[in-house]
């Protein structure tokens, strides 16, 4: 097995025992980004010596015949929206150039912690906002099954690193899809956790009451392996839960025969792209027929989950984006008075789709309009989040695709911004809803995958895990490494 | 005339150990610039805020001592937006009435004795908010500097903001209501106001017949006294040559002592306020603030009272101690060695005080302690020594921190009371002093010049009214006729 193609629980564990040495490995990895990087563009920062270095002490630390951590030398990417001390932190805006934190997000701190190396920062949509990391101010990503196509965003560097073998192990970020999208479009494992599980610290905010730091790998139980490392209550996030911990990624053993699964109408059905509902379905029916209990549930809300979504997302993305204005750190615009300068920094800083949205957002905040726009929404949002728990008090998880149509052309969806927020119909829920969300591989659809998605009750994390590793155990779909 | 006045008073809560919303020391005078910074107070993407419960109970306090009839349910706190230099995110963390957001409490009052009637001052609200940072200019002022440095320490400390409804009626009320307001502040220990900068007050003003005139940003209490009496005979002037009086923003010049137009936009600005997403609302139980209001200190009405009723001090004295919180801690702690009530009020409101005036020192720069003055009062209301021997040795114990009794031992200070000894005295100034007996009887001046010449030799040991019963009494015995 070559070494960008191993299981992350598997690298781990021979760097703890001294059967695999992690320069070794790591330099692996880094060849394999320098091979597929040119094609596909996962990463933003690729960080080689200093991941070397890193490697370099954890063979270090097992020669001392200590414990290196859970994640011994595992190359993790982490998306260039998460705080690493000292290394550009961009989002993909150019307005944060040369931006470089002086300290690290709390789930980085785990990282290390547990004897992770960081590879580098990976590609997306700028500040998130997108679902095919074609807005970066970076250039596009391209999926590695099929590089005519997007890999999913706005987490896409970190899908597209996987697949490629850039990277064992990535996190992602997800606000409305942003992890489950990519996942979907990659062929890999992506979880959404319930609100407040992880902490948000140092995570850059798009939309801050929506939003958390996830998990991606290529197999449930790495999935589960970096879940249980970044889990956890933090006190230096407020909306951090009080309860969060490791407990929440165990993966629960399923007795298929005794699992109720919900299946949302609405996210298989029109207008889900025909081929991708195959797919879901045949993920379902193969869980039926290990003994589980499959029904059809109904969700008229979606409708109005969308447009929700967007005007929260937008109002708060506009008050999180105000501070970007050249003064203190990232990109200056020159300009003869304060004024100016901050005016033309955010005028070259920002592309379109961010721009577009502050002003959305500003527009939703101001005065006469807030009631009319935010409140409405956060009215929709408590509906929408009573009715997804009244459907998981009589099903255990819920079900249905996780995007409604195959990965997209590069450039097909981006020139509408209407089309390209149709894509998020079936992911925001989740967001909403503060529920925990997760992708499973589904099916190859014109060369490129297509994911099934299960959502559990608040804190149901290990039931989501177990349901992932039933379908996994069910479709095989497992350590996908593609050649791009 | 009678002004229509407004309040609008920011404190900084200088008691509390960290800022409002991160642990960077809240003692940020004299240290270096951008020294007491970190990712949160410096606004950097991803740093949240975590809530400092002291300053919200101190807020709670406050909330209670002003007799607020409404006490928020929850602490919600605001985004307020506004591009700043000083203001490292763009937005201010604030609380405000609206969108699911709201002030920690309102619709109270305080009650001002103001020559012989009782006047109410309603508050509207008080809000809790962070500092924004300082600009310092390097040259010159905001118009005329070619350069502005921005110093961050200032930035998250944790301010009070009371607004008050427009129910003052002249400039010295508003200074009456102010320095209530202070020792309120005092007694509660949310902040020492003689520090530069921890009190600033928006007042606005109109006379009848004319707009509303805000003057921004004045520095004291005094300054405020000033600036408003400024207002009332500048808009007087304009009213009475019938021009009009403009709505505007003025702002104080202390230097010049005259009020001044600032430049405002053209149109209102819309702060766009939405409840913070990265702050959930913190529940305040009723109970809690019940148990707030039982630890609730004496205030200064009722240690006036107190004064007044249980020391049978005079009202004013009562009054000037109880409005000094640390004067009043040194009152009551002098009378806990020596119980002489009406002596050491009138030595420490009046004789101490004018010390520290006349010197310009702060309490507590001096050396007098509550032990050594209560020896004084002790010798005093033991007539030991007279009351004028008092107030000369109570400035050289507060300047060289002197025992008193030793003083008085070693000196030989004892007052001299013996009415025979003292007429020797006499009889031999007045034999001394031909011319003056010859004049007594159409000078009373003269009278005074002979008492003088006797207090003089008896370096002022004697009783000033004792020696003058005798002087007249010696004098009608050689036949001179004096009035008593
Ligand atoms: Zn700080």
């Amino acid at each position: 097995m070559k070494a960008w193609e191993m299981p992350a629980t598997m690298v781990a564990e021979m760097v703890r025992e001294g059967s695999l040495s992690a320069v070794e490995y790591v330099s692996k990895i880094l060849e394999r980004a320098e091979e597929t990087e040119p094609r596909i563009n996962a990463y933003i920062t690729l960080l080689k010596e200093q991941a070397l270095r890193r490697a370099e002490e954890v063979d270090r630390t097992v020669a001392r015949g200590e414990d290196p951590g859970r994640l011994a030398g595992v190359a993790v990417a982490v998306k260039d929206n998460i705080a690493v001390r000292g290394v550009e932190n961009t989002c993909g805006s150019r307005i944060l150039k040369g931006y470089r934190p002086p300290f690290n997000a709390t789930v980085v701190e785990k990282l290390l912690r547990e004897g992770a190396v960081i590879i580098g920062k990976t590609n997306m949509d700028e500040f998130a906002m997108g679902s095919t990391t074609e807005t970066s101010a970076y250039g596009p990503t391209r999926n590695p099954w099929n590089p005519e196509r997007v890999p999913g965003g706005s987490s896409g560097g970190s899908g597209a690193a996987l697949a490629a073998g850039s990277a064992t192990l990535a996190l992602g970020s997800d606000t409305g899809g942003s992890i489950r999208c990519p996942a979907a479009y990659t062929g890999t494992y992506g979880l959404k956790p319930t609100y407040g599980a992880v902490s948000r610290y140092g995570l850059v905010p798009y939309a801050n009451s929506l939003e958390q730091i996830g998990p991606m790998a290529r197999n449930t139980a790495d999935l589960a392996l970096l879940y249980s490392v970044i889990v956890g209550h933090d006190p230096r996030d407020s909306t951090s839960l009080r309860d969060s911990d490791t407990r929440l990624a165990h993966v629960e053993h399923i007795d298929p025969s005794r699992l109720r699964i919900g299946v949302i109408r609405e996210l298989v059905e029109d207008p889900v792209d025909p081929r991708v509902s195959r797919a879901v379905w045949s993920v379902l029916s193969k869980l039926e027929s290990m003994g589980a209990s499959v029904e059809e549930v109904s969700l008229p809300l979606v409708e109005y989950a969308l447009p929700a979504y967007y005007i929260i997302a937008m109002a708060e993305a506009s008050s999180n984006l105000a501070r970007y204005d050249g003064t203190r750190y990232g990109f200056r615009a020159p300009g003869a008075t304060w004024e100016e300068m901050v005016v033309e920094t955010r005028t070259r800083g920002f592309g379109w789709e961010v721009k577009r949205r502050i002003m959305l957002g500003s527009f939703i905040l101001s005065a006469g309009y807030v009631e009319q726009y935010y409140v409405k929404a956060l009215r929709v949002r408590s509906a929408v989040r009573r009715a997804l728990l009244e459907l998981l008090s009589k099903h255990h998880v819920l079900a249905g695709a996780t995007m409604p149509i195959p990965a997209p052309r590069l450039g097909e969806r981006i020139r509408d911004p209407l089309l390209l927020y149709t894509m998020d119909v079936a992911t925001v829920l989740a967001n909403l809803a503060g529920i925990p969300a997760l992708n499973t591989p589904a099916d190859v659809v014109d060369g490129a995958p297509v994911g099934a998605q299960f959502m559990g009750p608040p804190m149901g994390e290990p039931l989501l895990l177990g349901v992932s590793r039933l379908v996994e155990e069910a479709t095989r779909f497992r350590d996908e490494v593609v050649q791009p | 005339m009678k002004a229509v006045i407004g309040l609008e008073i920011h404190v900084q809560m200088t008691s509390l150990k960290t800022k409002l919303f991160c642990s960077c020391p809240a003692d940020y005078r004299g240290a270096p610039p951008n020294t007491h910074v970190c990712p949160v107070c410096l606004g950097l993407p991803g740093a949240l805020p975590v809530v400092n419960m002291e300053a919200v109970k101190k807020a709670i306090m406050l909330a209670l001592a002003l007799n607020c009839r409404w006490v928020a349910e929850k602490v919600v706190f605001s985004r307020k937006h506004y591009f700043y230099p000083d203001l490292p995110k763009n937005y201010q963390i604030t609380q405000f009435k609206g969108g699911g957001g709201m002030p920690i409490a309102e619709d109270g009052y305080l009650e001002l004795e103001m020559g012989g009637d009782v006047r109410r001052v309603r508050i509207r609200r008080i809000n809790i908010e962070e500092d924004p940072g300082r600009l310092v200019y390097t040259e010159g002022d905001i118009t005329s500097s070619p350069e502005v440095l921005i110093d961050y320490n200032r930035s998250g400390i944790a301010l009070l903001e009371i607004v008050t409804e427009p129910d003052i009626s002249s400039p010295r009320e508003a200074r009456v209501f102010l320095e209530k307001l202070r020792a309120i502040i005092e007694y509660l220990d949310i902040a020492d106001l003689d520090l530069e900068g921890a009190m600033r007050v928006d007042a606005n003003i109109s006379l009848p017949g004319g707009s509303r005139v805000e003057v921004k940003n004045i520095g004291s209490i005094k300054e405020v006294e000033k600036a408003l009496s400024y207002e009332m005979v500048r808009q007087k002037s304009l009213l009475s040559r019938g021009t009009r009086v403009d709505r505007e923003t003025r702002h104080w010049d202390p230097v010049r002592g005259v009020t001044r137009p600032l430049r405002v936009k053209e149109e209102e600005e819309d702060y766009r306020y939405f409840p913070d997403p990265d702050l959930p609302p913190i529940p305040l139980p009723r109970e809690l603030v019940d148990a707030a209001a039982a630890l609730l200190p004496e205030l200064p009405d009722a240690r006036m009272r107190r004064f007044v009723e249980d020391h049978g001090l005079r009202r004013e004295i009562a009054y000037a101690l109880a409005m000094d919180k640390r004067l009043a801690n040194f009152y009551e702690e002098t009378l806990k060695y020596y119980w002489a009530p009406r002596t050491t009020a009138v030595m420490l409101a009046v004789d101490y005080l004018g010390f520290l005036e006349k010197n310009k020192l702060r309490m507590g720069e001096d050396r007098l302690t509550p032990k050594l003055l209560a020896k004084l009062v002790r010798l005093v209301d033991e007539e030991v020594i007279t009351p004028e021997q008092g107030k000369h040795l109570l400035f050289r114990v507060a300047r060289e921190g002197v025992d008193p009794e030793e003083v008085v031992e070693r000196e030989g200070l004892r007052a001299l009371r013996s009415e025979d000894e003292l007429r020797t005295i006499v009889r031999r100034v007045v034999e001394a002093n031909p011319k003056a007996v010859s004049d007594a009887a159409r000078n009373p001046r003269a009278v005074n010049f002979l008492v003088g010449r006797v207090m003089k030799e008896t370096q002022g040991r004697a009783e000033p009214r004792l020696v003058r019963r005798l002087v007249v009494e010696e004098l009608r015995r050689r036949g001179v006729r004096v009035e008593a």
